[in-house]
């Protein structure tokens, strides 16, 4: 057997077989499960509790017309607004009072009294439904049939279409912009712990002295690029196997949810027949064919294109950055050494992370976003961002191309210093000493 | 087997081996000798083609050492090392197949040393479970597993108790009697003395002796010798040319006295001059130890 492939399988073989390993390719595929459900329980559950509100009205006109909704229950008061007020404070009645000056129409002003603080969605559905009951009564009194009123309810929903050289298709920017945090994150994670994996192991050999043993039968260049390889296939090998675990189990979870959904649609249904008031058919429908949508744009996404962006920037970014790893290893003796040569390593990752929650969302194709994904140091995490986004295939070749030219780069330098800094030992590594190594001859 | 010509290696401002030739013949057990710091680990490292030398060739059999060179040397480095939590048999058949041996023929292998060095039950063990002399044993056995032609020992006894030493004493001498040629480094002179034939003293980067034991001991005799008498009384001699005394010690019912015979004279000379006068119990020439010479040419060479 070819000696690159022996260190190469000894590595694979040494890191597969551990406890942790196996431990986390199962544990994650479960988390993501369990997010996926908790997000759909809540979606499902989260009734808000009703809030009674006590109005009490001096302008005539307006508590009449105050419709209840799921959450808001109005309770028009004729006592006045003093007594109202001390029951409030002995927990006696409602939760909240409402008084309506009798100048509502001109002051625009409301008092309102509550027990505990209210979140800023009760208070701005009550500054809506006022809305709404203070512009009837102005349309009316400038002569405006109720009847022309009521059938201008305009509801607009914007249906996203993005136009792409295979003709239109349906896009959820909400749904895009979540796999683009997700990319980032996951890039960012996996680049920054399989290269440590990598400068681990070296330290390990050198530490161990097993270096010398193992660099008098293969060349360092052959020991780093095993190693640089086989950790590469771990990380590979982990990606598939949460990618088959988690497509797997989440057709069934989710074939289970969707059943779930439709169940509860139905018990909706049933009350509504019952005589349940006309707004709350409206509501419910509306959020499970919110529900709907989602799973809608979720089922849009092109998941194959992007697993495999994902996997071959994780490919060229982990190529790239785990021979600066090496490097850094090979001058250390020990992990606590690293620091100083870290922070320029983790910089440019750093940087197009942060920038990817901000900046590269909101604007996957201005010029910043084009340049970090072009740059080979930060379109790992650059480019993954924009894809989901769409990345023209030119920009997608240029940029993976560029990988590849500064993955060779970095494998060149690193292996230059690597050759010579696994051997020193006790001398404290500058970056004068890099320079040094790297320029020494043989 | 080995000729090393006119190798220079460079560490920027530091020269770590300047001009050093040598040659080492086919069977032999070459002691490379000399003090911390002189050169002898780049020599070595040059030599198993871990760095390259700035000039100078190194010929094997005869041919420039090229990388094919590297699956018949073995190399035990002073700093030892295995991977500890790799298990002793999967250790040792990883580093033989580095070295080029088949699966099967490193396990052949690996079991009829365990055999030899009754290490048998260790297969399944870790390294971090072993004691120090365990683990320098699986080191060796890990150097000579692919039954190397030439073997190079960096301290090879450094960490084992006496017994230990024997068994190793043992198998390196097995191995030079098959044919194997071995290269020796170490600061252990009695050592030195015990198993080479040849020895090179490096220091400070340039070779300053190199030759068989036995003609770099001749080289330095200095015609001094001991002379065990009975009787107390002490002799003095007839004229300096003759020869000097140098140490007079007496024990119990005998004297021994240490004489380094005069220019031009012989030992036969100073007997037929004694042997009136005393009764001679022991005679013997002093010449001088691998450690005497050691020193003698570091501390000449350093004071300067």
């Amino acid at each position: 057997m070819n000696t690159i492939l022996l260190i190469i399988n000894r590595e694979y073989i040494s890191r597969v077989k551990k406890k942790s390993f196996l431990l986390t390719t199962f544990l994650v595929p479960l988390l993501f499960i369990a997010m996926y459900a908790i997000i759909f329980y809540v979606a499902l559950n989260n009734r808000e509790p009703v809030t009674t509100i006590q109005v009490v009205d001096y302008s005539g006109f307006v508590a009449d017309q105050l419709t209840n909704t799921d959450h808001l229950l109005f309770i028009k008061n004729t006592d006045d607004a003093e007594n109202v007020k001390k029951q409030l404070e002995q927990g006696k009645g409602a939760e909240i009072l409402l008084i309506i000056p009798a100048d509502i129409s001109t002051s625009q002003t409301v008092e309102l009294y509550d027990t505990e603080k209210k979140g800023i969605g009760t208070f701005s559905a009550i500054e809506n439904k006022l809305n709404d009951v203070l512009r009837s009564k102005a349309l009316k009194d400038a002569g405006i049939d109720m009847s022309v009123l009521n059938s201008i309810k305009p509801n607009v929903t914007v249906r996203a279409k993005q136009l792409t050289v295979d003709g239109e298709k349906d896009s959820s920017v909400g749904a895009t912009i979540g796999i683009s945090f997700g990319l980032s994150i996951l890039i960012y994670l996996s680049l920054f712990l399989y290269g440590n994996q990598v400068m681990r192991g070296i330290i390990e050999e050198k530490s161990n002295r097993i270096i010398e043993v193992i660099i008098s039968s293969v060349k360092p260049f052959q020991l780093m690029m095993g190693k640089i390889i086989g950790i590469g296939l771990v990380g590979v090998t982990q990606f598939v196997l949460w990618i088959v675990l988690t497509v797997g189990l989440t057709a069934a979870a989710s074939a289970f949810m969707i059943n779930k959904t439709q169940h509860t649609e139905l018990i909706v249904k049933q009350q509504n027949q019952t005589g349940t008031p006309q707004e709350d058919i409206q509501h419910t429908t509306d959020s499970s064919s919110k529900i709907q949508g989602i799973i809608e744009s979720i089922k849009t996404i092109d998941y194959g294109y992007i697993m495999g962006s994902f996997l071959i920037y994780f490919i060229g970014g982990y190529l790239l950055y785990s021979a600066l790893f090496a490097m850094v290893g090979s001058a250390v003796d020990s992990e606590t050494e690293t620091q100083q040569f870290m922070l320029p390593i983790i910089m440019p990752l750093l940087f197009t992370y942060m920038l990817s929650f901000s900046v590269l969302i909101n604007n996957p194709h201005g010029s910043l976003a084009f340049w970090l994904s072009m740059i080979p140091f930060t379109s790992p995490i650059g480019m993954l961002v924009r894809i989901p986004f769409g990345v023209p295939f030119w920009q997608l070749a240029l940029s993976v191309s560029l990988l590849i030219i500064g993955f060779l780069i970095t494998t060149y330098v690193a292996a230059r210093v690597y050759r010579v800094g696994i051997l020193m030992y006790g001398k404290k590594a500058s970056y004068k000493e890099l320079v040094k190594w790297f320029k020494y001859k043989g | 087997m080995l000729e090393i010509n006119n190798i220079i290696k460079q560490y920027a401002a530091h020269r770590a081996l300047d001009n050093v030739s040598l040659n080492v013949e086919k069977g032999s057990i070459f002691g490379l000798l000399g003090p911390n710091g002189a050169g002898k680990t780049s020599l070595i490292r040059i030599i198993t083609q871990i760095t390259a030398p700035d000039s100078g060739e190194i010929l094997f059999d005869g041919e420039p050492l090229q990388s094919k060179h590297i699956s018949r040397i073995g190399y035990l480095p002073e700093e030892r090392g295995l991977y500890k939590k790799m298990q002793i048999g999967d250790q040792l058949l990883y580093l033989g197949q580095l070295k080029g041996l088949t699966k099967e023929e490193a396990k052949r292998r690996i079991k009829h040393w365990f055999e030899k060095m009754e290490m048998q039950s260790w297969w399944n063990k870790k390294v971090e479970d072993l004691s120090k002399g365990m683990q320098q044993k699986v080191q060796f056995v890990a150097t000579v597993l692919h039954q190397p032609d030439l073997l190079i020992l960096d301290e090879p006894f450094s960490g084992f108790d006496p017994v230990n030493v024997d068994i190793i004493k043992k198998e390196i001498l097995e191995l030079q009697c098959s044919g194997t040629t071995i290269i020796f480094s170490t600061h252990r002179m009695e050592s030195v003395e015990e198993l080479c034939h040849h020895i090179a003293l490096i220091n400070k980067s340039k070779k300053i002796l190199d030759g068989a034991v036995s003609t770099i001991k001749d080289s330095y005799r200095e015609n001094k010798f001991k002379i065990t008498y009975a009787g107390l009384q002490p002799i003095e001699a007839p004229e300096p040319l003759l020869f000097t005394i140098e140490n007079h010690k007496t024990a119990a019912a005998t004297s021994t006295i240490s004489i380094r015979v005069g220019e031009g004279k012989t030992i036969n000379q100073v007997l037929a001059y004694l042997l009136p006068l005393v009764e001679i119990q022991h005679l013997e020439e002093i010449i001088p130890s691998i450690h005497d010479i050691f020193i003698k040419e570091v501390t000449a060479i350093n004071a300067n």
